[in-house]
């Protein structure tokens, strides 16, 4: 099933992937600082910050157990490792075993993010404790979405032109801006401790364990982008893959991302329920649709 | 003619033999785990209890080899009896007995449907042997064969706390001794799922398919009830006897999916889905009696089972923690352990379904996979509830701060248990096709399409990358980079007296999920304050409780019923020697017109 040839292939663009991979925060931050008439930050600011995080000494609570030193390994590598999986899955002629393949892959997200959760628990602070707390609840609520629209993208549809691609898609989307901490779910620039949710659970990282994670967090990003641009755009990049026609999704999808963040307010914690019940729901009828074939 | 003595009293085949081999995978490391568990208890009631395990354990592999209805329901009734013996252990707690009385009546309540089941199933068959049932049943007309249908569907389900009939499970199995709820947890409610398939699909059936929905929704329904009490609960243990519920809720989606599918003979999908329950009934027995066991373990060391009280357990039971991290791993589907292995396949039978069933069953399919996975979901969080405020952090209370390892008998059960999820993870290439064929075998059918090719390769494949690229960063952060690491407290925004008071509560964590589904829980707030003066509160207590729906609207009012009924019945016993010769006489008379009637 798979040659040697394919795996070289996949782990070429993983790899590409995931250096990119900071470029498109940088991108997206440098998208929404000009539409907010600032001059911002340099679209290649992401990799000075993890440089940086790499060089410095980390401060580390005395609180802790072995799970804070093995989180940040972990939540890495196993989102490198969904990556690699998700480029597995590409929508093709085996749907069944796509389709697995792609589940596996939430799953192993899952991983990362468990680990990510107990870290936060782990040194006793309340940031810690309320993003961790945060996180889950946000994210079991995303779960059936996404795997509803993984579904629609391997029962035929991935494709724009089909309302069960559209509506799939649209569902994917909605996930991926709670997956990837993003305005109105959670908000990246903010330390507020009512708001924030991710950064609260890595509060007490810092040195090279906040380093892996954050490029742990540009990767998990342009895994769920990938995935959107198979909704919306698989007509044009399955064949070929065309790396130029790729980016320029990437980054339409970045800038859909930047115009939302720019427009619309953070929501209450409360309300996320019902934002990811409507991207559920899109997805049930995405499937439904998909069923009659539309 | 009643033919009391069967022909066939045992009966060894798939089916059986899966089942007894799920049964040694848990009681042995649970007994080898018990030693120690058990040490300080005097020499008597080791015995007894041992005794009673044997008992216990033995009638359970009997009921799975039973050969015929009667020897079934004798070994059903002394797995029953010899649990509640187990769960009343410890008879000097109110809680004991109190949890045993509520085990009793709802196992026999099961029980006795069971029974008018097997006697409808006797009056076609004149034989008690399965061979014999089999035969007759294409004599039961279909209202009669779906009444035995809901009786055995209720018997059963009684003992494997399927939503509604769950009640008894978190109160008995944590009253029960550690090894015990392992035991009954992660063995005894499948035994229930292994009458399900054996009357359900290789007696009656295949049945219509709407047997196989109603399954497969009261497996959704079990599920998120399951998960949702799970996440309210701060027990230690009761958190894991409503998980109990929450995976039987998992295994019957697999099961009740084979059926539906049997009986559309939609063939390879229905093979899959048993697989994928089967797969799960054998992670969940190791990770559920996994987990029992560190609680166990836990209650040994502390003497606590309120989670709000422990707390950084992981630095004095550091083995006891690693264990229930992996339990904990498995139970959250997270790869490459087991529990993700079978509820992947779970999730490829309900895609396989999907591509390959007509129009409606499509959307059924699709919304059973939602709810498996917003109950995986909710299982994760619960168990970062679980072992975050358990052993990680500060330890809130003195004995928390007091705990002691485990000795090397209950290390030993408990590393038993640990390699076993991690075998049926890894190994799932080994166990996957040899349960496949004991689903083939179960269902008759054969389902040569279905590869497990992938299934093979992913999970070891997951775990070679981790460990690579893991060990890759782990080797650059020892010796590759020059950066140090230094000590402090953790942030405390300048207050420079954090305590464990300051950590984040269980209950504070799942009070999100109290919010989202208060619709459900209808949670409610009691507070006090006592006052020194207007100015002053010398005392506030703040308590947040939630509302046990299927227990304040269906069973208590029950109970009332009952009792009132009672107290009225009780009118009929005023102690008059003249009147009970009275009813003596009407019952008589009674008897001697029907006699003539029939």
């Amino acid at each position: 099933m798979m040659t040697l040839n394919n795996v070289i292939m996949i782990t070429g663009k993983a790899v590409t992937l995931a250096l990119f991979a900071p470029l498109v925060s940088g991108i997206i931050r440098k998208i929404k600082d000009t539409l907010r008439m600032r001059k911002g930050q340099s679209i290649f600011q992401p990799y000075y910050n993890i440089r940086k995080l790499f060089s410095k000494n980390e401060v580390i609570s005395g609180n802790v157990s072995w799970i804070f030193y093995a989180a940040p390994v972990i939540i890495f590598v196993s989102t490198a490792c969904a990556l690699f999986m998700i480029l597995m899955a590409q929508p093709g002629p085996d749907m069944k075993n796509g389709l697995a393949v792609l589940i596996a892959a939430f799953f192993v997200l899952g991983l990362g993010r468990f680990f990510l959760a107990l870290a936060g628990l782990d040194a006793g602070s309340s940031f810690g404790g309320m993003g961790s707390s945060r996180e889950m609840f946000i994210s079991s609520f995303a779960e059936p979405a996404a795997f509803i629209a993984a579904f629609v993208l391997f029962m035929g549809g991935g494709n724009c032109f089909k309302i069960s691609g559209l509506l799939a898609g649209i569902a994917i989307f909605m996930v991926t801006i709670a997956e990837t901490s993003r305005i109105p779910i959670d908000n990246q620039e903010t330390h507020l401790e009512l708001t924030m949710v991710h950064e609260a659970m890595v509060l007490e990282y810092s040195g090279r364990s906040l380093a892996l994670i954050e490029l742990a967090a540009h990767i998990k990003q342009i895994v769920f982008f990938t995935l959107i641009s198979w909704y919306f755009f698989s007509v044009l990049t399955l064949g070929c893959w065309s790396w130029l026609l790729f980016s320029a999704e990437i980054v339409f999808i970045g800038l859909i991302v930047a115009l939302i963040e720019i427009s619309v307010a953070k929501m209450r914690l409360f309300r996320v329920v019902d934002f990811l019940s409507f991207s559920f729901f899109i997805a049930l009828v995405a499937s439904i649709a998909a069923g009659l074939g539309l | 003619m009643i033919n009391f003595l069967p022909k066939q009293l045992f009966l060894l085949d798939p089916l059986a033999i899966f089942f007894l081999a799920v049964i040694g995978l848990v009681c042995i490391p649970s007994a080898i785990f018990s030693i120690g568990y058990m040490r300080e208890e005097p020499l008597k009631k080791k015995v007894l209890a041992w005794a009673l395990l044997m008992v216990f354990v033995l009638s359970m592999c009997s009921v799975v080899t039973a050969g015929n209805l009667f020897s079934f329901l004798i070994f059903w009734e002394l797995m029953s009896l010899a649990s509640y013996f187990l769960v009343v252990f410890d008879y000097k707690h109110e809680k004991s007995i109190n949890a045993g009385t509520i085990y009793l009546i709802m196992t026999h309540a099961g029980t006795a449907c069971l029974m008018a089941a097997f006697f409808i199933l006797y009056n076609y068959a004149h034989s008690f042997d399965y061979m014999a049932v089999r035969h007759a049943v294409v004599l039961l007309s279909p209202q009669m064969r779906n009444i035995v249908f809901l009786l055995l569907l209720v018997g059963f389900s009684t003992k494997a706390g399927v939503v509604p009939l769950h009640i008894w499970l978190p109160y008995a199995h944590p009253q029960a001794p550690s090894h015990v709820s392992s035991i009954m947890s992660g063995v005894m409610i499948k035994i229930a799922i292994y009458g399900m398939i054996r009357f359900f699909v290789t007696l009656l059936g295949p049945g219509p398919a709407w047997w196989g929905a109603a399954i497969l929704v009261l497996g959704m329904i079990s599920c998120l009830v399951g998960v949702i009490y799970a996440l309210m609960d701060h027990d230690l243990k009761k958190l894991l006897a409503y998980h109990s519920v929450e995976n039987i809720g998992i295994i019957l989606l697999g099961v009740g999916a084979a059926m539906f599918f049997a009986s559309l003979s939609i063939v390879p999908v229905a093979a899959l889905s048993m697989c994928a329950g089967l797969y799960h009934l054998v992670n969940h027995a190791l990770f559920k009696g996994l987990l029992f066991l560190c609680s166990g373990s836990v209650f040994k060391a502390t003497g606590l089972r309120n989670i709000e009280k422990m707390g950084g357990l992981i630095k004095a039971m550091p083995m006891t923690a690693f264990f229930f991290l992996i339990g904990a791993m498995g139970i959250s589907a997270l790869p490459p352990l087991n529990g993700f292995v079978s509820e992947w396949l779970t999730f490829q039978a309900f895609f396989l379904g999907i591509l390959q069933s007509p129009g409606a069953i499509k959307i059924f399919m699709v919304v059973s996979a939602a709810v498996l996975a917003l109950t995986s979901g909710l299982a994760a969080a619960c168990f970062v509830k679980a072992f975050g405020i358990t052993f990680l952090a500060m330890p809130r209370s003195k004995r928390a701060q007091e705990a002691r390892e485990a000795d090397s008998s209950m290390k030993a059960g408990m590393a038993l248990m640990a390699a076993g999820v991690v075998l049926f993870g890894l190994g799932a290439g080994f166990a996957a096709p040899l349960i496949f064929n004991i689903s083939q075998s179960v269902l008759g059918i054969q389902a040569t399409q279905i590869s497990f090719h992938l299934v093979s390769i992913i999970p070891p494949a997951i775990a070679a990358f981790l460990l690579v690229l893991g060990g890759v960063i782990f080797l650059w952060f020892k010796f590759g980079l020059r950066t140090r690491q230094v000590q402090y407290n953790t942030w405390d925004c300048g207050y420079y007296a954090l305590d464990s008071r300051n950590e984040y509560t269980a209950t504070a964590f799942s009070k999100p999920f109290r919010i989202a589904f208060g619709f459900f829980l209808l949670p409610y707030r009691k507070s006090e304050k006592i006052r020194d003066s207007f100015y002053h509160i010398r005392k506030f207590t703040y308590e947040t409780h939630t509302t046990l729906v299927f227990k304040r609207y269906f069973y208590e009012p029950l109970a009332r019923m009952i009792y009132g009924a009672a107290f009225k019945m009780r009118k009929l016993q005023p102690g008059s020697i003249h009147l009970y010769i009275l009813y003596i006489f009407i019952t008589l008379v009674t008897l001697l017109a029907l006699a003539t009637v029939f």
